[in-house]
């Protein structure tokens, strides 16, 4: 039915989709980012929106009387693991497959 | 005779809409298709009618299909959901799966296999939402003891439900013994008749397990529907209390035997107070677990990573564990000298047995 020469013709005219993030990131107290080793294809908006949002999650546990020095979230498809970092923080960010192993 | 399922298909292509279109109405169940071109057109379409089954492709310009998936996740979580894509890149269909589609299908594959995808299709449509034990819907486990007794079966039946096991042992239709999250004997059977839902399978018999049951199966389940009934319409204050206190003991017994600090049960905001055990900082830690599921919610739409399993989190005193389950969240809070390996897992049955 001629699918094969279909889809390539189309994959080729449209947009593609956002890979997740590999790498590691660092963002000072500010949220702002220090280091990454995520690829440059990666938008840099998004890895500042991971930093934002990790150190959040650090300053509410404060808040909570409940300081924690590491953090991870583990969605379906990405591992992210937080260290704090005198007020920032170093982020690692590993995609999960079905096959991955989950660290607790 | 009922209406017919309505499918909805969305591909930015319009030819390859056609050909689908075609193809589908030609299932069994003579579905309804409908097609949308864009995402938001699609989104509008399910706001407006009930659909059975979106079929999916994942890329499109504007808005992907991983994006409308974690939508329409969010929005009509009723709506069974295939990925119907030319990506053959594993990580798009993991992250797919991990979204929770029902079925993620190569374009190329539907062409190889066209007649096991059309059957995977005709059975999501006809597949009920119905509560029940995977392997027979809409029986309950009382049914499927009861089918085993009637056969006279000799059997292991395990029954699993998320991270709690139990076993019943069957010698010829009678039972012989149970086993069910520590408690063994009539206690175990008791336990497990309460488990609205799970998975079973039948194992090998075991004729030379020992009998701790003696009681004939129909008193048993006669006395445990008892149980149930009236467990359900307590109605007396007193009764209440006594039912209340019993809960609470055994919370804290579940509570000793995994070694947890303290668990607290979290609901949306405004809709009830935390239920805590072993703190005195409950609102406080349950501020926290709102806000931790709040951000964590914001972050995983922004990155488009799949729905919340879990988040951890450690620090000089403890180690924590958030755990999304239903509409709450639970906070546990476990000792810094836990085998974080095995945190989730007894977090999850901890977790399991609360609500249960």
């Amino acid at each position: 039915m001629g699918f094969l020469k279909k889809i390539k013709r189309w994959f080729r005219s449209r947009a593609a989709i956002q890979h997740l993030p590999v790498g590691s990131i660092t963002v000072d107290r500010d949220g702002q980012l220090v280091t990454s080793t995520v690829s440059s294809a990666y938008p840099k908006a998004l890895l500042g929106e991971i930093g934002r949002e990790v150190l959040a999650l650090f300053r509410a546990a404060r808040a909570a009387q409940m300081p924690l020095a590491e953090v991870s979230i583990h969605f379906g498809s990405l591992l992210i693991t937080a260290r704090e970092l005198r007020g920032g923080a170093v982020i690692f960010l590993l995609p999960q497959s079905a096959l991955s192993q989950l660290p607790t | 005779m009922d209406a017919p399922h309505k499918i909805l298909i969305l591909d930015d292509d319009a030819d390859w809409l056609e050909l689908c279109r075609d193809i589908f109405a030609q299932l069994p169940s003579k579905p309804e298709v409908r097609t949308a071109t864009s995402s938001s057109r699609a989104l509008g379409m399910l706001d407006s009618e009930p659909f059975r089954l979106l079929i999916c492709d994942l890329k499109m310009p504007r808005m992907d299909g991983l994006q409308v998936l974690t939508v329409v996740r969010r929005r009509f979580p009723e709506l069974r959901t295939v990925v119907l894509s030319g990506l053959e890149d594993e990580e798009f269909r993991s992250r797919a799966y991990a979204l929770g589609v029902d079925l993620f299908w190569l374009k190329t594959d539907m062409q190889r296999d066209s007649k096991m995808f059309m059957d995977c299709l005709e059975s999501l449509l006809g597949r009920d939402t119905d509560g029940g034990f995977r392997g027979i819907q809409s029986k309950g486990l009382m049914d499927i003891i009861q089918m085993e007794c009637l056969s006279r079966s000799s059997t292991v039946l395990r029954i699993t439900r998320g991270p709690l096991v139990a076993k019943l042992w069957f010698q010829n239709g009678e039972l012989f013994d149970a086993e069910a999250d520590g408690a063994c004997g009539e206690a175990a059977f008791r336990r497990i008749l309460a488990w609205k839902s799970g998975t079973f399978e039948n194992l090998p018999a075991e004729p030379d397990r020992q009998r701790t049951i003696n009681k004939p199966i129909n008193a048993l389940l006669l006395e445990s529907a008892q149980v149930m009934d009236e467990n359900a319409n307590l109605s007396s204050e007193t009764q209440f209390i006594d039912a209340s206190h019993r809960k609470t003991m055994w919370k804290l017994s579940l509570l000793t035997r995994e070694g947890a600090e303290f668990v607290i049960a979290v609901p949306p905001e405004g809709q009830g107070e935390p239920d805590a055990l072993g703190t005195q900082a409950a609102e406080q830690l349950a501020d926290w677990t709102r806000q931790a599921a709040e951000i964590v919610k914001r972050l995983g739409d922004k990155i488009e990573a799949g729905p919340l399993s879990h988040i951890t989190g450690n620090s000089m005193e403890k180690q924590l564990m958030v755990l999304p389950h239903g509409k709450k969240s639970f906070l546990v809070g476990w000792p810094p000298e836990a085998s974080a390996h095995q945190l989730l897992e007894h977090s999850k049955k901890l977790v399991a047995s609360w609500d249960s």
